[in-house]
């Protein structure tokens, strides 16, 4: 599904991916740990498009296509999602507002036909459920007003709702207490597939407890440097990343 | 200096000729000549003089502008067309700065208020206008308002009796729709007299027709007794080639509140100046704004807020979009008085930029001369937050969409929650064609 050849990016004049290559089949889920800086984050903004990440080398080949050269609207409507560490605040558009013009532009782009309100509202009640969302928080303006932990069940509301192909799900544990996390994993849980693949960003291991991944792969100073089973997580809570950071660049897991 | 007698001289003759018909009290008599003599000294304002030295006023200055006199080339129902509806309470309506009795409704039903054309009062019952008429303007504002001193010929004015609280928003629409092919500038001039423990809505719409240019000078002065609630609106829809000058001044009683929200949408050029003085404690006033412009259009705003007493608040929020190569300007002053102790202000300016071409000039000031108060202002001009555009971009909304919900959700929280539904109706109008309405967007402002 997704193919990451020797990645090199940069912001401004800092070199973040040194070469990175992973490789993503169909329903896996694979989580990249690492220390704050080593580019986690950026892989993940550079996998959906956004604006100021200069790609310098290596290639990215998502389904077959050339995912750099898409537009950030295009991956999206190409089923890839990214679930924000910071989602944004959008005060005066409602949720629902939002979701369904963000739906229909993917079954546009499908050949799909536009689903009415009412279609769209049956969709969102069920799909509201799986994150335990609010309805009042569905008909809220975007994020306006919202907890940390609200703001991050809504991100993975808009993944339920959209149903990506390839999700990527940036830092999507910081900031939550025990609670909110365990609503946000189970939502993510649940939405695993054998025809979608996750990409799980995170700091800390305890998010893998309870999404419990199929690779761990560990990123430092811009590249994988260690990859293994989710046994892996376990090791790196223990000693840290440290004794990592001297190591030779490994592979990425392929399936 | 010739210049200046040139460009007063069609206005000075066509005051000259208006006075030979009028038969009006001798005060009323005496303003207006006062007026006149102040604009015949001073001129037009000159880009020199500071507070009009970011208003690009020389179309205005160089035009020789007849006053409205003909009957508008629109049949009734083009005209009506105009006018945005939904209103259901009082509703004046004035054509080219005169009341049209056939668009209007004065009566809206209830008593203890009362609707009325400025004409017929001053011919009937001067008396109920004398001691108000001028008296928030008179030698402190602008030549503009003084001109309208000197010209208005009719007008509306709005008297709610002591306690009664009317139900329905009053609607006092300005239209402009030219008689002649020849430039016209028409007068429109509202008195609202609210009394004591009083409570009303006053929507104000100022609109016109497209063809031929044309300068709308006008003033609203607002009486807010004590204990009274006045919430005035102001919506400013004029056609891209008329001109807007326009002043709201109000003076608040103790205990008193007056809100005024405006939104200055239209016009080439649009200047608005509003001024509130507190003359008694314990007032309170909300002044809020938003203007949206593009191509070379220009919105100005000054706000002068008069806290002459202690323990009154007041709370400014004004906002801009600027688009294509467009001008906004925001000047505003808070003057705290010496003895005006426990003044709570706080006065906003924000300003959102979609073009690299456009510009804004924001003033905001305080001006503090006691020293037990609490004010604080702050301005902020920003283009689109490039996070939140790639935010609603990876949802899969296109740039040109994402661009215009961001600038919605910049302008939203001065249009949602309007309580007065036809008004929202309208802005919502207005700004899905400001944003040229992609799908999301119309479907959030329907």
């Amino acid at each position: 599904m997704l193919e990451i050849r020797n990645l090199r990016a940069r912001a401004g004049d800092k070199d973040i991916l040194q070469g990175l290559d992973l490789s993503v089949g169909k329903g896996e889920v694979h989580a990249i740990m690492g220390p704050n800086g080593s580019g986690k984050s950026t892989l993940a903004h550079v996998l959906a498009g956004r604006p100021g990440y200069e790609v310098t080398g290596g290639s990215v080949s998502y389904r077959g296509q050339d995912l750099l050269a898409l537009s950030p609207e295009e991956r999206a409507r190409e089923g890839v999602f990214l679930a924000f560490q910071y989602p944004v605040e959008i005060p005066g558009v409602s949720n629902v507002y939002f979701l369904k013009a963000a739906l229909n532009a993917m079954r546009v782009h499908r050949g799909e036909p536009e689903l009415d309100a009412l279609d769209f509202l049956s969709l969102v009640k069920e799909k509201a459920k799986l994150v335990e969302m609010d309805e009042a928080l569905v008909k809220r303006p975007v994020n306006v007003g919202f907890s940390g932990g609200e703001k991050k069940r809504n991100e993975i509301f808009q993944m339920a709702v959209l149903e990506p192909s390839l999700a990527v799900l940036d830092e999507t544990d910081s900031g939550l207490d025990i609670d909110a996390l365990r609503i946000v994993a189970s939502g993510v849980n649940r939405l695993r597939g054998d025809e979608r693949a996750m990409i799980v960003v995170t700091h800390y291991q305890r998010l893998l407890n309870y999404i419990v991944p199929d690779f761990v792969h560990v990123l430092v100073d811009g590249r994988i440097v260690r990859s293994g089973g989710k046994e892996m997580a376990h090791e790196l809570e223990e000693k840290g990343y440290v004794w990592l950071e001297k190591e030779p660049a490994a592979s990425g897991a392929s399936s | 200096m010739t210049s200046v007698a040139a460009e007063t001289d069609v206005l000075r003759q066509a005051f000259a000729r208006l006075e030979e018909g009028r038969a009006e009290p001798s005060w009323l008599r005496d303003a207006r000549a006062r007026a006149m003599g102040r604009f015949v000294e001073r001129g037009f304002p000159s880009p020199r003089d500071e507070a009009w030295r970011h208003t690009p006023i020389g179309p205005i200055v160089r035009t020789r502008w007849e006053p409205a006199e003909g009957s508008p080339r629109l049949s009734r129902p083009e005209l009506r067309a105009l006018i945005p509806g939904g209103f259901r309470g009082a509703e004046a309506v004035m054509v080219g700065g005169r009341l049209s009795n056939e668009l209007s409704r004065l009566d809206s039903g209830q008593a203890g208020v009362a609707v009325r054309s400025l004409a017929d009062v001053i011919g009937r019952e001067p008396g109920l206008v004398e001691p108000h008429l001028g008296r928030l303007t008179d030698g402190e504002a602008s030549v503009f308002a003084d001109l309208n001193t000197a010209f208005a010929t009719d007008g509306v004015v709005v008297v709610v009796d002591s306690g009664v609280v009317v139900a329905e928003p009053i609607h006092v629409v300005h239209l402009a729709a030219p008689g002649s092919d020849s430039p016209e500038v028409s007068f429109p001039r509202v008195l609202v007299l609210a009394g004591r423990g009083s409570q009303c809505r006053v929507v104000e719409t100022y609109t016109g027709n497209a063809e031929g240019s044309h300068l709308t000078l006008a003033v609203t002065e607002v009486e807010v007794a004590d204990n009274a609630l006045v919430d005035h609106y102001r919506l400013q829809r004029e056609s891209a080639q008329a001109f807007h000058v326009g002043t709201l001044a109000a003076r608040l009683g103790r205990d008193s509140r007056f809100a005024n929200r405006s939104f200055n949408l239209g016009a080439a050029v649009s200047r608005t100046d509003i001024e509130v003085r507190f003359e008694g404690e314990g007032g309170d006033c909300a002044l809020d704004g938003l203007f949206m412009v593009d191509g070379e259009r220009t919105s100005d705003t000054h706000t002068r807020i008069d806290h002459a007493r202690p323990h009154c608040s007041s709370r400014e929020l004004y906002k801009g979009v600027l688009d294509g190569g467009s001008r906004g300007v925001f000047h505003g002053v808070v003057l705290v008085r010496p003895g005006a102790q426990k003044t709570d202000a706080v006065q906003m300016n924000r300003n959102l930029l979609l073009s690299r071409r456009a510009l804004v000039h924001s003033v905001p000031q305080l001006e503090i001369l006691a020293d037990d108060v609490k004010c604080r202002h702050g301005s902020t001009t920003g283009q689109i937050d490039p996070a939140a555009l790639f935010y609603l971009r990876s949802r899969g909304l296109d740039e040109a969409e994402a661009r215009s919900l961001l600038t919605w959700a910049f302008a939203s929280d001065l249009v949602d929650g309007l309580e007065v539904e036809p008004l929202r109706k309208a802005l919502l109008g207005h700004i899905q064609e400001y944003l040229s309405g992609s799908g999301i967007v119309r479907e959030v402002l329907a």
